[in-house]
């Protein structure tokens, strides 16, 4: 039995940022993670840190995106300091282009409540018309009637992220356990117990980051993690030129030249095949913006599942039942990485979510109280 | 450092390699002509700029990208050398101007984006 200050379950992005956080406030911190083959979104999204379009009509979530996009600089300077391992951080602001009249004029409306929302908060943004579009961007399609910008939006390299996450955290004492299925938990108030074959591991703190395998792991726990599966497929052209000077949410183009193609939503359960059909309308949707982009060759292309709770939202939370027990549930593990290493991680450090983390509990979920 | 294998067919399929002129047999890969042309690299990688030349020879690992008769990126094991086809050095990632490819696009309908957001 070997004792530490703080479990987390899961080792993508979510897990590996809040232990890294967790690590650097000076717990003895152990990771459990699966193996390869575990579903893996920190392993197949797209690389935004994205915030223009997060949490409409829940403004709370556009603030802790924002947070984390605030926090990023930071953690991407002091993860390249301390494991010499780049994550390709700009942070220039973000387009989203719009095809057609119609689609333009629901963006701005969207926009303009995301700013009604926002109050004394504040959300600083643009529509840019066709006109002005065209001088930032080359090439740009007929149909691509105007965009939407903030100055909040960036992109990183999403792989190295994790792996300098995983570094630092290594580096800094934190315990790496791979390759473990959680065959049973032991909850009680500040004492967990968890065991794989042939281990077992304690802590008076543990912190749920399992991705998918949330929504089965939370109710040991006595927290609700209703997370489900929702498919996004990607396609990747070949290097070239720099292009763009900033990322275009279902477009960007990597730092090492690639341009990366999205983005779609489907509910398939657990299935991380490809449809032709959507491949199509993806790469149709980027050459209606860009038409030069049909002379690239697709070079890669995949699909991944996002970690979706029922309202889109996040989900964060403590057990009442067993005090010392988190969860955190979210599909932008990149975009978040900031506020989970410098403000989610520091919370559990201290044994209790901030008050502002209230509206991310899974209680929403709960019928009786929602009435 | 390359040579036919003595059983192989006539060397009758002449290709340019970045300027030389090298004849192989039919069938032969773009990356095998290459490798007979004796260059020591077929290009340099865009990110770190350091050389490659064709290495797995299946289609696996990229390593010989090269620009084919005008167009960049082709992956030479997987192409068939052809007569007077031109194979040329590629350096870094390759150059597309967006405002010189005329819009070819037929038209079809737009595909509503993904919706939400959240």
């Amino acid at each position: 039995m070997t004792q530490f200050d703080a479990i987390v379950i899961g080792g993508g992005l979510v897990g590996a940022a809040i232990g890294y956080g967790l690590v650097r406030d000076g717990l003895r911190v152990a990771i459990v993670d699966e193996g390869d083959i575990a579903f893996r979104a920190s392993r197949g999204n797209f690389g935004l840190v994205w915030v223009q379009s997060k949490g409409l009509g829940a403004p709370h979530y556009q603030r802790w995106t924002r947070l984390s996009a605030e926090e990023w600089p930071a953690l991407a300077a002091e993860l390249g300091e301390r494991t010499g391992i780049s994550v390709g951080l700009e942070q220039p602001g973000g387009l989203q282009l719009c095809l057609g009249e119609e689609e333009l004029e629901k963006r701005r409306a969207m926009m303009e409540q995301m700013r009604r929302e926002a109050g004394n908060f504040g959300f600083e943004y643009r529509m840019l018309d066709r006109s002005e579009l065209a001088g930032i961007l080359p090439g740009l399609g007929a149909s691509v009637a105007g965009a939407s910008w903030t100055p909040y939006d960036g992109h990183a390299n999403s792989l190295n992220l994790l792996h300098a996450l995983h570094k630092g955290f290594g580096e800094r004492g934190g315990t790496y356990l791979p390759g473990r299925t959680v065959i049973e938990a032991h909850a009680a108030p500040h004492d967990f117990r968890v065991e794989f074959a042939g281990e077992t591991i304690v802590a008076p703190k543990i912190v749920l980051a399992a991705g998918l395998g949330n929504a089965k792991l939370a109710p040991l726990f006595g927290l609700l993690a209703p997370v489900r599966p929702q498919r996004g497929q990607i396609l990747v052209t070949e290097r070239t030129n720099r292009i763009w000077p900033l990322p275009l949410g279902s477009l960007r183009q990597t730092q090492e030249g690639t341009i990366m193609l999205g983005s779609s939503e489907e509910d398939v359960g657990f299935d991380t095949g490809q449809k032709p059909e959507i491949m199509r309308n993806i790469a149709r949707r980027a050459v209606l913006c860009f038409p030069w982009i049909a002379e690239l060759q697709i070079v890669r292309a995949w699909a991944a599942l996002r970690v979706m709770p029922p309202d889109g939202l996040p989900i964060y939370d403590e057990s009442e039942e067993f005090p010392g027990a988190f969860t955190a549930n979210c599909h932008s593990g990149v975009t978040l990485a900031g506020a989970h290493a410098n403000a989610f991680a520091p919370m559990v450090a201290a044994g209790a979510l901030d008050p502002m983390m209230m509206p991310f509990s899974a209680k929403r979920f709960d019928v009786s109280a929602a009435a | 450092m390359f040579r036919p294998r003595p059983d192989a067919p006539a060397a009758t399929v002449e290709v340019e390699v970045d300027g030389r002129t090298v004849r192989v047999p039919e069938g032969a890969s773009a990356a095998a002509a290459v490798l007979l042309a004796g260059l020591a690299s077929l290009r340099d990688t865009p990110v770190t700029g350091s050389a490659r030349a064709p290495y797995c020879m299946m289609g696996v690992c990229f390593e010989c990208l090269a620009e084919i008769d005008g167009v960049p990126n082709r992956q030479s094991c997987m192409i068939a050398a052809l007569p007077g086809m031109r194979i040329r050095r590629q350096r870094g990632a390759r150059d597309i101007d967006p405002e010189d490819v005329p819009d070819t696009i037929p038209s079809f309908p737009i595909p509503a984006p993904r919706s939400g957001g959240a």
